[in-house]
């Protein structure tokens, strides 16, 4: 199946967070619990789907001159649905993460995938493309979330870890802790993609030895 | 055939001067200080400081090897970064306080942006800053005073219903900071650092830290002009403020990070006229911290504010003889 590499794409190679560095402000401020990182995580996640199969469908009746407008339109209708959804069924959520549900219309991985992949891909493909991106959305804040609750304070999804004795590294939970976590995090998957890089070098380099000496 | 010639780019003169030599003698500088805070703090004082010198200086040899850098440990400079560290915090610093503040100092901000010479912060007061931000109850206040400290309360103690907390808030910017009634050390006391005055470690006489400072701008390692500066600064916004002088140049950290931490090589600009933009800079954020802050003191975080525009001053502040942008523009005037 040829469009399915476009799933694995945004899982770790353009990791929306640690590699295209895109929806910078969302994961800045939501991280700061691992329930809040899924939920905002999944929300956009859902949009983006949304939005990419809309505008991949519609994508041969909108004129090229107005397509920023159509997508924001497009994006906001499915905002606008995911947000209700929220507020309807999952209220606690909702009251979490705030004002950065509807803040999800202007985030830059959406309106990115739009004009980046779905105005010249196939249905199809641009659907794979939403779930990929989505899930490496969710993927990334919810790790950054997590090693933030967990040393800010001192739980996980609301678990308490340690001891009485523990006292969380308050900062952590702080805009500066959400800074290092992240550098640290884009560090890491930077060291990852030059290890795998370095690799295939080396069997590439490997394999024309060996066809020079045969 | 052996190459008769070398050649190799300028400089060609060599000086003695190696980092390890400097840091000998900022270490040198540090030692009256350190004195006074074992005379006060006793024990507490040199346990934290050896913690904190082990913690940095391991980690920064960890780091280098999985970095696979130089091993630089020799050159001294983490351990002045754990002195300096050591000198920030309280005296009842836990020990895990003093081992995470290394090693947020030294991997993080120092290693992680290329080591000595490549951090932008000075590497000790970002430690204290992560320890302030995450541990505010631990590294204000109360934390400051041992608890045998005497205090003369302007509030009649039999006459109060409950015992006046006297140790609630009480290095003397803290007093006048929460508008305690306690009474402040006198002058000398602020001057000298014993009896009365509380504070971090290294923090507690200016006598011992101008020694130290004084000695170093002998030695040639520090230009006069960070200290000289960032302190009249401080006195003259003081004196406009109409506040005693003396008592706002002795107190808090002012001395530590006038001598010790503003003139760091690596995170100051090297320019005279940089240097005077950085001091001022540093005094003017210290005395708006001081007097419209939520903090009591503001040293700490005014040079590490200041750090953040030295490259800028730097830029600006460069010596322009021989660089393009001169020429253009006596180009454009001619």
């Amino acid at each position: 199946m040829k469009s399915f590499k476009y799933l694995t794409n945004g899982l770790i190679k353009e990791n929306p967070t640690f590699r295209l560095l895109l929806g910078m402000c969302p994961t800045m401020a939501v991280t700061t619990a691992a329930v809040n990182g899924i939920g905002m995580g999944l929300s956009t996640t859902a949009v983006l789907i949304g939005s990419n199969v809309a505008i991949s469908a519609l994508r041969k009746f909108i004129p090229d001159s107005i397509r920023i407008p159509a997508f924001i339109v497009i994006i906001a209708s499915f905002v606008t649905i995911v947000g209700m959804l929220l507020k309807a069924y999952i209220p606690v959520l909702d009251a979490a993460l705030g004002l950065y549900i509807p803040l999800i219309v202007v985030n830059c991985i959406i309106l990115g995938r739009a004009e980046a992949f779905a105005f010249d891909h196939t249905v199809v493909e641009s659907l794979y493309d939403g779930i990929g991106m989505g899930l490496g959305f969710t993927l990334s804040l919810t790790v950054l979330a997590s090693v933030r609750e967990i040393f800010g304070a001192g739980t996980f999804f609301g678990i308490p870890l340690f001891g009485d004795a523990f006292e969380p590294v308050t900062l952590m939970i702080l805009p500066p802790g959400g800074f290092i976590v992240l550098g640290l995090g884009i560090g890491l998957v930077n060291l990852i993609t030059a290890i795998r890089k370095e690799r295939e070098k080396n069997k590439k380099k490997a394999v024309e030895l060996k066809e020079v000496k045969s | 055939m052996e190459p008769k010639l070398v050649l190799s780019s300028s400089p060609h003169i060599r000086s003695g001067l190696t980092t390890q030599r400097i840091m000998l003698d900022v270490l040198i500088a540090l030692i009256p200080a350190f004195g006074v805070s074992i005379y006060v703090f006793g024990w507490s004082a040199i346990l934290i400081t050896v913690i904190c010198i082990a913690t940095c200086v391991l980690t920064e040899y960890v780091i280098e090897v999985i970095l696979k850098r130089k091993i630089t440990i020799s050159d001294l400079s983490a351990c002045v970064t754990g002195v300096l560290i050591a000198f920030n915090l309280p005296y009842s610093a836990p020990w895990w306080m003093c081992i995470i503040g290394s090693v947020f100092a030294i991997a993080i901000v120092k290693q992680l942006f290329g080591g000595l010479g490549h951090n932008f912060l000075n590497p000790a007061l970002a430690g204290r800053a992560f320890l302030l931000a995450s541990w505010p109850t631990r590294m204000t206040g109360s934390a400051f005073v041992p608890p045998d400290a005497v205090f003369n309360t302007t509030v009649d103690v039999a006459s109060a219903a409950t015992p006046v907390d006297a140790t609630a808030m009480a290095t003397p910017l803290g007093i006048v900071h929460g508008n305690l009634n306690i009474a402040l050390p006198s002058l000398w006391e602020m001057f000298v650092g014993f009896p009365g005055k509380y504070g971090a470690i290294g923090e507690i006489s200016a006598l011992a830290l101008i020694i130290g400072g004084l000695y170093l701008i002998i030695r040639g390692v520090i230009s006069w002009r960070i200290p000289v500066c960032y302190l009249a600064t401080v006195a003259i916004i003081a004196f406009f403020y109409g506040d005693n002088v003396i008592f706002q140049l002795c107190a808090g950290g002012l001395m530590l990070g006038a001598f010790f931490m503003a003139t760091d090589y690596v995170s100051s600009p090297s320019t005279p006229l940089g240097q005077v933009i950085f001091a001022v800079g540093c005094g003017v954020i210290t005395m708006i911290i001081r007097k419209y802050g939520g903090y009591p003191e503001g040293v700490s975080y005014s040079i590490l504010l200041m750090n953040c525009c030295a490259p800028l001053i730097q830029k600006y502040t460069k010596n322009l003889k021989y660089s393009s942008r001169e020429k253009k523009g006596k180009e454009a005037l001619q």
